[in-house]
């Protein structure tokens, strides 16, 4: 069966390593925090200025000055730091932080990514996206194979206007894993009980498809 | 040197129509909301103003869409706002779209004193067009100019009459480049104290960034995504 969003979240979170200091996107990504794998200790910096963010506030605690850059109230751990914007994104630039996790419209098959404009339609502005991909060594994708209308959004080509060029390596969607290889995806994993055909009719991207493709281990 | 005016009134006087305004805060977090109701009641307009966000509909930068006040943005995120949204579309405001860290750090170099520098992000995407674009280390980047305003408009939580200033939590954000980068900055913040009270280890913003400063008679810090837990 397909994942849900917080299956994706859950492998994603497998991915984490002990001391990293990692930045989540806003959606699916931000749930990742919800499943660091036990023995591991990771530092959550959210790009508007902190570092060491906690869980959501308890009600009545909120804290409209202490928030993440999805702009929800937050709450930080011992140990955390405030910084202004340029230091943030001086971590972020400088690749002090270690892996960035964030979501996508398209990806395509040579590592470039879509997420921030839908020309005439949707016109958000790209927030730190650009500066994220352009610099952060290990980025993972977390996304939906396909849209709503059923269309792979894991491609040959973005056909949106891009947010950084080369720069994805490893795609978890609702059905797989996906690595980006020498301008191919590569099939890695799949999720628990979708089959190998699936995933093929659903990428449109080449896929390179190995004889025994594992179920993913949630 | 005593920088404190009365009021908000006194501290915004000389903006005028067709000025560059820097607007410190992230989302709704950090804004100085005292300062952009009196822009609203200045009625001041063809205004170009740089602010990462755009505010929300009724609150913030959007209170100035709302009045057409705003000629131009410059900002990196603008999804909480459906005006600005639909002025952008239709093309009746001007838009400059760049990434986060970009917006930052040309604050940061504008005041600086660094005209330009150059970045990874954006390299390959629509933010390059039309920019300079140069190798190193084998990777390309992109020219970016340093901006600057005539004037920068920070919130902060503490500050003293010298115009030194103590930022809280994520409230911080844009506000210490943004002072560094107005040629007049004003600063309107919670608490303001004689000099000599607040400990100079702990100043985030001296005081030679800033020219005006005075207490916010109200600050209503609207909270724009309340997300909480429960305690069971």
């Amino acid at each position: 069966m397909a994942l849900d969003k917080n299956g994706i979240a859950k492998r994603i979170a497998q991915e984490l390593r002990d001391g990293w200091y990692v930045n989540l996107g806003i959606g699916i990504p931000t749930l990742v925090a919800n499943y660091i794998p036990e023995g591991i200790e990771v530092e959550f910096q959210s790009e508007n200025g902190v570092l060491g963010m906690g869980p959501f506030p308890f009600e009545g605690e909120e804290d409209a000055d202490l928030i993440n850059a999805g702009k929800q109230t937050i709450t930080v751990r011992k140990g955390a730091a405030f910084f202004d914007s340029a230091m943030s994104f001086s971590m972020i630039r400088g690749q002090h932080v270690q892996l960035t996790v964030l979501g996508a419209m398209e990806v395509s098959q040579n590592g470039d990514i879509a997420n921030w404009k839908i020309p005439g339609k949707m016109v958000k502005g790209m927030g730190g996206a650009m500066d994220l991909v352009a610099s952060a060594e290990n980025i993972i994708v977390a996304m939906m194979h396909s849209n709503r209308e059923g269309e792979s959004k894991i491609l040959k080509k973005c056909t949106l206007p891009l947010t950084g060029v080369g720069c994805v390596k490893k795609v978890v969607t609702e059905l797989a894993v996906l690595e980006i290889r020498g301008n191919k995806f590569y099939l890695i994993e799949r999720a628990p009980g979708v089959s190998v055909e699936e995933i093929i009719s659903k990428t449109e991207g080449d896929l390179v498809v190995p004889e025994f493709v594992p179920e993913m281990v949630l | 040197m005593n920088k404190v005016v009365n009021n908000v009134d006194e501290a915004l006087v000389g903006i005028e129509d067709g000025m560059t305004l820097m607007l410190g805060g992230f989302g709704l977090c950090g804004i100085p909301e005292n300062s952009i109701a009196q822009l609203v009641k200045l009625g001041v307009k063809d205004l170009t103003c740089i602010s990462n966000n755009a505010g929300v509909d009724d609150f913030g930068l959007g209170l100035l869409l709302h009045g057409r006040q705003i000629k131009k943005m410059i900002s990196s995120y603008v999804g909480e706002n459906a005006e600005f949204e639909r002025q952008m579309l239709s093309g009746e405001l001007i838009v400059d779209l760049i990434p986060q860290g970009s917006l930052a750090e040309r604050c940061r170099a504008g005041g600086a004193g660094i005209p330009a520098f150059f970045t990874p992000a954006g390299y390959g995407t629509e933010v390059a067009e039309g920019k300079e674009v140069r190798e190193f280390n084998g990777k390309p980047h992109i020219l970016e100019m340093a901006l600057t305003a005539d004037y920068a408009i920070v919130k902060a939580w503490k500050g003293d009459t010298e115009g030194n200033l103590i930022f809280k939590a994520t409230a911080r954000n844009f506000n210490p480049m943004m002072a560094m980068a107005g040629k007049i900055t004003i600063a309107e913040v919670e608490e303001l104290v004689p000099a000599g009270e607040l400990d100079p280890n702990d100043i985030h913003t001296p005081g030679i960034f800033v020219q005006r400063i005075f207490k916010g008679e109200k600050f209503e810090k609207r909270i724009e995504q309340r997300t909480v837990r429960s305690k069971s």
